[in-house]
């Protein structure tokens, strides 16, 4: 084995032995991070859970394209051409003199429209795309409304638009939240390694004196800090998968009431890595953060 | 292997403790640096041992000079040294072995080969049978040994001793004596400071005398 292995090695061992040497303390500061994360990673899941449901929700989603009154037939042929290539799923064309005849025939309109000098509605395309995912109708009202000829891209679903821009400030609202948290779980790792620290001054202090290299003397720290955040991590993943286990029957029974086929979504083992990774990159940064300042102190 | 000339220590406040000292030490020296109390015994060995830095002149360790080593090539050349402190900076969290163990982890020596290179230093200072003991589990001399077993461990080519014997009965004083003496032997130049040169038994060592930081005549 080489030599910067088994160095590495030792100093996860000594980082091991002293969380083990204060049970107390690393089971408080376990705790302290993984209920840190639940709340970010919990709005993650929520979020990601209302994605789902946005998706299967019921009822047709529809695009209504208008092109311009005085579009040509050639104009008009170029975007059905372009529903055909891109868009899967139904659509119609309603011809201006078609959707004039059906407000001629909405009761108490057949005098006002006849009383028009000339036809004022544009042609017009009724889009039903298979897939209705807010992202996707979002995409087609984008690359219908740079055609040529097209006046005006309205998505009919404004529950649809409303769910989506709830979705965009939700995504903003844990952004912001994980990285509040994230800063938060930073000082945490920074204050129980500063205790570390303060805790093995005298061996620091020796160790120096016998030829130990800073590297020699920080890693374990380094190690400790991540580990406890990777530890954290997993302890806010069993929570948040606890809390979905308890909501899933009530949440499936109120899905079916509306007649859905909804349910919570467990987390998966990916995610569980994540939060890991996103635990011991924090301790470890934390961690680093805190031996620098500490090491400068007790110098 | 200890050159040094024009060896001055002055601390920040302005005290000069070393003034303009120079000696040779060749390897496998076995010296005793004696004076007074405040003659800057103890600054003179921090200086070989690298803890402090001289503040002029030359000192030369081991082909190494040390008034203009780098910070970072400090730890290697203390690697090279056994220390062994006036209060001795046992650990007291960890048993005798694992005291002695920590300089091979240092050096990341494979657990098992430091195991045995530590059970051999404790057994050479006569202290196998109390590995297991807190060192606050043990007599002032056997601490002392125990500071000795952690300071050879690393097999130094120096010894350096700050007082070793001040708090020890004479039966205890004269084993330690005996321990460095046969250091001596397989050739580690060993430098003892101590204010009583009584301590001193048998052999007819080199003295190195300070008097208010310069060699007396
Ligand atoms: N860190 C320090 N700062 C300032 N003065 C010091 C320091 N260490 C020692 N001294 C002074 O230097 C002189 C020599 O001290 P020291 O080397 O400990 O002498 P000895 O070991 O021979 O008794 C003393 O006068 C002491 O007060
Ligand atoms: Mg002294």
């Amino acid at each position: 084995m080489n030599t910067w292995l088994r160095q590495h090695l030792a100093a996860f061992r000594r980082a091991l032995r002293r969380l083990w040497a204060a049970p107390l303390n690393t089971l408080l500061s376990l705790l302290v991070i993984g209920i840190t994360m639940t709340l970010p990673a919990a709005g993650y899941v929520f979020l990601d859970n209302l994605k789902t449901l946005g998706k299967s929700a019921a009822g047709v989603q529809q695009i209504s394209i208008f092109m311009q009154t005085g579009a040509s037939a050639d104009v008009v042929k170029g975007v059905e051409q372009h529903l055909e290539d891109k868009v899967p799923g139904q659509w119609h064309f309603v011809p201006r003199e078609t959707a004039l005849n059906r407000l001629k025939s909405t009761e108490g309109m057949a005098e006002i429209v006849a009383s028009l000098p000339r036809n004022p509605l544009p042609d017009a395309f009724i889009v039903e795309p298979r897939d209705a995912s807010p992202e996707t109708l979002e995409a087609l009202r984008e690359s219908f409304a740079s055609q040529p000829g097209v006046a005006h891209v309205q998505l009919d679903s404004a529950w649809i638009k409303r769910f989506d821009a709830f979705l965009r400030l939700g995504k903003l609202a844990v952004s912001l939240l994980a990285a509040i948290f994230a800063a938060g779980l930073t000082a945490v790792t920074f204050n129980t390694i500063r205790l570390q620290v303060l805790a093995q001054a005298d061996e620091i202090q020796v160790a120096r004196l016998i030829g130990a290299t800073d590297a020699f003397i920080r890693r374990p720290f380094y190690y400790s800090g991540a580990l406890q955040g990777a530890l954290g991590g997993l302890a806010a993943g069993l929570i948040i998968s606890l809390g979905i286990r308890a909501l899933a029957t009530p949440v499936a029974e109120l899905a079916s009431l509306y007649g859905s086929a909804f349910a919570l979504q467990g987390l998966s083992p990916q995610f569980f890595a994540l939060l890991a990774g996103i635990g011991a990159g924090l301790g470890w940064l934390g961690a680093q953060l805190s031996v620098s300042m500490a090491l400068h102190q007790m110098e | 292997m200890i050159v040094c000339s024009g060896l001055t220590k002055r601390y920040p406040g302005g005290y000069e403790a070393i003034k303009n000292l120079g000696f040779e030490i060749a390897g496998g020296d076995m010296v005793f640096i004696t004076g007074h109390s405040g003659a800057g015994k103890t600054t003179l060995l921090k200086l070989l041992g690298a803890i402090e830095r001289p503040t002029s002149g030359s000192l030369i360790v081991n082909g190494q000079n040390l008034t203009a080593l780098r910070k970072a090539a400090l730890p290697y050349l203390r690697r090279n040294l056994g220390l062994i402190f006036q209060d001795q900076k046992l650990l007291f969290d960890r048993s005798a072995l694992d005291n002695v163990l920590l300089p091979l982890e240092i050096i990341g020596l494979p657990p098992r080969e430091a195991q045995r290179r530590a059970r051999a230093a404790l057994d050479k200072v006569g202290l196998l049978e109390r590995e297991k003991a807190n060192p606050i589990a043990l007599s002032g001399g056997e601490q002392q040994r125990l500071a000795i077993a952690r300071a050879v461990v690393n097999r130094p080519t120096i010894l350096l001793a700050d007082e070793p014997t001040t708090n020890l009965d004479p039966d205890s004083a004269r084993q330690v004596f005996d321990l460095f003496a046969a250091f001596n032997q397989v050739r580690v130049t060993v430098i003892i400071a101590t204010h009583a040169p009584h301590d001193i038994s048998g052999r007819k060592p080199r003295l190195i005398t300070l008097d208010h930081g310069r060699i007396a005549p």
